[in-house]
């Protein structure tokens, strides 16, 4: 048994694609910002990937930052799912209709 | 192979796991899929010999930012949240697992079928060199302190600058205009 690079990028690929299906099809923010993470995670590890196939370290060192990155993006996020919340008392995308009326 | 095995084991939970998370009906049972799942993906890294990355995935992911999306959970109420299960409706339900599958087919095709997916040019860096230069941490560490010095010096700007953001939005109005 034997890893193949397309392997690695095929499971990246799948774990992207739920993610995606998941942010287009769920309603709830936090479940939003959770596939958003999913989505972040499998652009790390095709990062980490090609890494591997090339024997080279760039890709685990944009591997680092794009960690970071993300965690502050999930600070910030959250902070306004918590403020939207207040607002609205709802964390549901059908109830976000400011600029409807 | 056991490098294999582990990729094979990981690769197909993280899956299972990521599927549970983006659509279960529990809110609290998603995160902890989510827990779960970035766990896997850590195990993936360390079959794939990125072990720094692997170490600072369960910190950073499983660790930081699960427990920040667990205390929002927690903050809102997953009682409130009792039409989490719910989702749009079935024709935007519909056309985003279609959309996602086909998509998923044509990645899979390109990667099998061309060189960005079997292509192998090898850098300096192959396991034996990682291995006699002091191992995967070792040489990492010192490529990020030296050729990405500049990025990582950037990294914490934009961390402090997120933190400071986080810490405004949360701030209640009349403490923020009135001192």
């Amino acid at each position: 048994m034997k890893i193949d690079p397309w392997m690695v990028q095929a499971l990246a690929a799948g774990i992207f694609m739920i993610g995606f299906a998941g942010v287009l099809v769920r309603r709830n923010v936090i479940a939003m910002l959770m596939c958003v993470e999913l989505m972040l995670n499998a652009a790390n590890m095709s990062f980490v990937a090609y890494a591997w196939q090339h024997a080279d370290m760039a890709g685990q060192a944009v591997a680092v930052f794009v960690m970071a990155v993300a965690a502050a993006g999930a600070a910030v996020g959250l902070a306004i799912v918590v403020s939207l919340f207040r607002a609205l008392r709802s964390a549901d995308t059908g109830g976000i209709t400011l600029l409807k009326e | 192979m056991m490098n294999a095995a582990a990729f094979f084991l990981f690769g197909g939970f993280g899956l299972a796991f990521s599927a549970m998370a983006a659509f279960g009906r529990n809110m609290v049972g998603c995160a902890f899929s989510l827990v779960m799942a970035f766990f896997c993906f850590a195990g993936v890294y360390a079959a794939l010999g990125a072990h720094l990355v692997a170490v600072l995935q369960i910190f950073v992911y499983a660790g930081a930012v699960m427990v920040l999306f667990v205390f929002v959970i927690m903050i809102i109420g997953s009682r409130r949240m009792t039409g989490a299960g719910a989702g749009q409706g079935r024709f935007v339900t519909g056309a985003g697992v279609l959309a996602a599958g086909a998509a998923l087919v044509l990645l899979i095709k390109v990667f099998r079928g061309s060189a960005v997916g079997t292509g192998r040019v090898s850098g300096p860096f192959t396991a034996d060199a990682v291995a006699a230069a002091g191992g995967n941490t070792r040489v990492l560490s010192e490529l990020l302190f030296s050729e990405y010095a500049l990025p990582f010096e950037l990294v914490t700007a934009v961390l402090v600058a997120a933190a400071v953001c986080a810490v405004t939005l949360l701030i209640p109005k009349r403490e923020r205009s009135g001192s």
